[in-house]
């Protein structure tokens, strides 16, 4: 128990080692400052949740920001260990809650590639669609949460009124709005009726011209451009070696989309374009050019599934599997390309009902960790900027 | 051309102690009821934009009492004083912002004849004096907050508004200037006769200072895009961020007031103060209908400074906001020698133009403003007539309304076999 | 290159230094001994024909009948395409494996995660402290034979599997 006036410093708590302010301003003489100490999180409005970053400041200049997760550390590894395969789907949906269909093809996918079943094809369809929606949802809320970061309240409105369409029609699908828990191991849960896939092109038909308001609104306003192009530059070298993926990878010009280049499902008959940051506004790998690979990728996803609406075939959407579901002794490592990134699944099994090990590879996780190396040097207002264009859930980065 | 006014005060009471009972009476009402307007009025405003409804329940109609059902309850809230706070200076803070504010008002001019309390010779100084004053609230709620965030917001806010106080003043000695009074009231008086006399068209140079006078002032009193002080998403709420209750309200009372009273500074001194377009005001005032002109030039005051409000809000909530160093790159680089040149331009302009060449810039000046002032009102009449393009899809609602569609019979019996 | 061809390369290159290897089944890999790994990661990283840039994943699994602590490297090439993995193992009562992190930047935080739930140590790793558990936090828990606490500074820790 704390003791009353106890200090709350908690024991490993990072205090990072001063700095010679003098060395990194040559001639400062008198002029010189004190550094401050400030924790941005992990309550604060820019830090998506609870991440923490510890930021030493002189004045408005960031000369170190320390990322320190954890807050939200909810051991779903443990928890894999001991439940059944079946019943670890609805942790999936509490990772990476903003996209949590994906979450769920990622886990039945790796475990259906273990235990050797082949979902549908009418399932792999369904799951392509249910999952290139959940990216625009997904996208949405990451383009309005970074209007909002930078101060213009309007647009996260917007995105928030489209993404509850997208919600509106998974409830129908699924009874869900949120955490949906609609794949199963073999498939999906429920069958999506032809009323269903009309409803999702009549969305389409809605949302599509809405992404040139989006740019009209922000990523064209002189401001917005201002204060994103040249901030946080990731260069493509540096992104690889720090296993960034998703949109955080690509704004920095690395064209690696894992539908693309080792596709699953059905990506590989779909027609869609891998968007990559070109530096339009700035260098590249800039905050703006991540931000704008989310734009264009809901454009590409719009094409994926009017695509997949059109050949969706007949059939059945879930492959017969038990209920005491036991894969084979083995292990396996599966990944698909989130909105985020690429989330990866390492299942080991010792023949039980139960998994021996399971670890998922959340991409918010390894996308944060880049935050120290390019918030540095920067000033307080790049902070949000910077956090928000990589665009973390913090659900994934702590599991 | 007038050089001065005989104002009636609306409080003019014969001893100090009655004048003052009243004056704090009705000025209060007067400075809560409007800031509370103002508040209600942003919501609305900020909603319909988002294509939300803003408060809808409180009060009968479009929740117009949502503002005082908020101070009561502001009022109502715990009165919370951080631990390590300096408690005295905490308390100040808040009175100290919200002072200045309040006294700006005092000699704020509705029309020829109204004044609140007194008419200055120099109120124009007297306003922009007092309103700079307002730092001094600010800095200390910063300080004695005894919180990180509070102290980089109050350091944001006496870099960022004492820098552009510089060029703000500047660009409000060219109408003074021009028309040789820093009364407001002789200010006003000098721009009846029409549009092209309003001071904004007069010259090139003021036609620039006013511009340079309405970013400059949207700086000062911390609205969107400059609202580096108090922005959430880096600084929590900066030097807001230990107040609560009561106390915060009063900054806010204090913020959404500077609002209105930048608003009317802005239209008297470059949009033709209390007169119409049209000089209908100006020509009452020569019959002699001297009361009924005051009145209607009181209404014609409201409705530009409300108009000037409503820009500011719709610029709050379209912008994202700007970075400290970008707004001390236009401060600096930008507006300070920008109203440098307006004020000496407009000296010259007074010394060396006059006659024709006055009258034909004075026109172009007029289409000119005219013109861009339409575009603008014909966006907004294009968001309010077409809301977005494309009808929001009712994609749950017509789902419950339809009679349950063909195709859901085989799929139901699929999820049964699913899931049994 | 597919699995056996990267095993025969990597047995070529480094002899006794790949303990074990399966080329088939669901996640081909090679088992490095520790020692050998840092070189091994180095080739991995940059043989041209290799050219395994980027790590997707560090898991450490836990094997109390066998005494071992395996960190599990996941890696992919993003200019060839192909995916490979290495296991490395170390014994459970002292857990010791060379860290890659100035291989690969990314495993600076997945070895991390690895020591805090595992307590698997990375010699060489430049800030080896807990990562998503509280500093102060007791033990590793994906250890087979983890034990609950009762408490974490006062907060009891009363649950289904610690009743």
């Amino acid at each position: 128990m704390r003791e009353p006036g106890e200090s709350i410093t908690t024991p490993g708590m990072i205090i990072p080692d001063p700095v010679n302010v003098d060395a990194l301003r040559e001639g400062a003489g008198e002029l010189r400052t004190e550094e401050m100490i400030i924790n941005m999180g992990p309550q604060h409005p820019a830090t998506h949740g609870v991440l923490r970053v510890i930021l030493r400041t002189d004045g408005e200049l960031i000369l170190d920001a320390i990322p320190d997760i954890g807050y939200l550390h909810r051991c779903a590894e443990k928890i894999g260990e001991n439940v059944p395969y079946t019943q670890f789907v609805p942790y999936t949906d509490r990772m990476d809650y903003l996209a949590a269909m994906n979450n769920n093809i990622a886990y039945c996918l790796a475990v259906e590639k273990l235990a050797g079943i082949e979902a549908p094809p009418r399932a792999q369809y369904i799951r392509v669609i249910v999952a290139e929606m959940n990216r625009i949802a997904s996208h949405l809320v990451a383009w309005g949460t970074y209007g909002l970061d930078l101060g213009a309240f309007t647009p996260f409105l917007y995105a928030f009124r489209e993404r509850e369409l997208i919600l509106d029609l998974f409830e129908a699908l699924c009874g869900a709005r949120l955490t949906y828990s609609y794949m199963a191991i073999g498939g999906v849960r429920f069958d999506a009726t032809a009323a269903w896939c009309d409803k999702v092109r009549e969305f389409l038909d809605y949302f599509e011209p809405k992404i040139a308001e989006y740019n009209e609104l922000l990523s064209f306003n002189q401001i917005f451009i201002k204060r994103t192009a040249n901030v946080g530059v990731i260069p493509p070298d540096r992104a690889i070696a720090y296993g960034l993926s998703g949109p955080v990878l690509r704004g920095s010009g690395v064209k690696w989309d894992l539908r693309k280049d080792t596709p699953d499902l059905v990506y590989d008959k779909m027609d869609f374009d891998v968007c990559v940051g070109d530096g339009r506004m700035g260098k590249v790998g800039d905050c703006w050019d991540r931000y704008f690979v989310r734009v264009l990728e809901m454009v590409q996803s719009a094409r994926i599934i009017r695509q997949a609406l059109a050949q969706l075939p007949a059939g059945e959407c879930r492959a017969k599997v038990s209920r005491a579901f036991k894969p084979p002794v083995g292990e396996v490592y599966y990944e698909i390309e989130n909105p985020r990134g690429q989330l990866g699944f390492y299942i080991v099994s010792d023949g039980q009902a139960v998994p021996y090990r399971l670890k998922a590879r959340g991409p918010s996780f390894c996308n944060v960790s880049i935050l120290r190396e390019i918030a540095r040097d920067c000033l307080l207002g790049d902070i949000p900027a910077i956090v928000g264009s990589i665009d973390v859930v913090m659900g994934e980065v702590d599991r | 051309m007038p050089e001065t006014v005989d104002f009636i005060p609306f409080v003019n009471w014969p001893t100090w102690l009655e004048g003052l009972i009243v004056m704090a009476v009705v000025y209060f009402a007067f400075v809560s009821v409007l800031a509370m307007f103002f508040i209600w009025w942003e919501r609305k405003v900020s909603a319909h934009m988002q294509s939300r409804l803003g408060p809808m329940r409180t009060g009968l109609w479009h929740g117009w009492a949502q503002s005082p059902a908020d101070g009561l309850k502001l009022l109502g809230k715990e009165d919370l004083l951080p631990d390590d706070a300096d408690k005295p200076l905490f308390r100040l803070a808040a009175y100290l912002a919200f002072v200045p504010a309040f006294a700006a008002l005092v000699v704020l001019p509705f029309s020829a004849k109204f004044v609140f309390v007194h008419e200055m010779h120099v109120s124009l100084v007297f306003i922009f004096g007092v309103l700079s004053l307002e730092i001094v609230g600010v800095m200390l709620a910063g300080w004695a907050s005894n919180s990180k965030w509070a102290l980089y917001g109050a350091i944001r806010e006496a870099c960022q508004v004492v820098s552009y106080e510089i060029p703000m003043g500047l660009s409000l000695l060219a109408p003074a200037l021009t028309v040789g009074s820093l009364s407001l009231a002789v200010i006003g008086a000098n721009q009846g006769a029409g549009l092209h006399e309003w001071l904004m068209f007069r010259n090139p140079f003021l036609f620039v200072a006013f511009f340079v006078f309405f970013i400059a002032s949207l700086a000062s009193c911390k609205r969107a895009p400059f609202d580096l002080p108090e922005c959430e998403s880096e600084l929590v709420a900066g030097f807001l961020t230990e107040y609560s209750g009561m106390r915060w309200a009063m900054f806010f009372f204090a913020e959404y007031t500077v609002m209105y009273i930048i608003g009317a500074l802005t239209a008297i001194l470059f949009l033709g103060a209390w007169y119409d377009p049209f000089g209908i005001i100006l020509g009452m005032e020569q019959a002699g209908q001297s009361w009924a002109a005051a009145v209607a030039g009181a209404g014609v005051m409201v409705v530009k400074g409300f108009t000037i409000v409503f820009v500011q809000m719709w610029l709050r909530w379209t912008l994202p906001r700007l970075r400290i160093d970008q707004v001390m790159y236009v401060c600096v680089k930008v507006f300070l020698p920008a109203s440098c040149i307006t004020l000496i331009g407009s000296a010259a302009w007074q010394w060396l133009a006059g006659g024709l060449f006055q009258q034909i810039t004075q026109i172009v000046l007029t289409v000119l403003g005219t013109a861009g002032g339409l575009y603008f009102v014909a966006l907004l009449a294009r968001a309010l007539v077409k809301p977005g393009q494309g009808i929001l899809p009712t994609i749950i609602t017509s789902w419950h309304a339809e009679p349950a569609p063909a195709p859901v019979a085989p799929a139901a019996a699929e999820e049964g076999q699913a899931n049994g | 290159m597919n699995a056996p061809e990267i095993i025969a390369a990597l047995t070529e290159q480094f002899g006794a230094g790949v303990v074990s290897s399966e080329a088939g089944g669901t996640h081909p890999h090679a088992v490095i001994a520790p020692e050998a790994w840092p070189p091994v990661a180095v080739y991995l990283r940059d043989e041209p024909g290799l050219k395994f840039d980027f790590l997707r994943a560090v898991s450490g699994v836990d094997y109390p009948a066998e005494n071992k602590l395996v960190s599990v490297y996941d890696l992919i090439s993003t200019v060839h395409r192909h995916t490979f993995a290495v296991k490395v193992a170390a014994p459970r009562e002292n857990p010791h494996t060379p860290s890659v992190s100035a291989v690969w930047p990314t495993a600076d935080w997945h070895e991390r995660e690895a020591f805090d739930l595992l307590g698997i140590v990375y010699d060489g790793h430049p800030e080896l402290r807990r990562i998503l558990l509280p500093e102060d936090w007791q033990g590793h828990p994906l250890r087979k034979d983890y034990a609950w606490p009762k408490d974490y500074n006062g907060i009891p820790c009363a649950s289904l599997v610690n009743p």
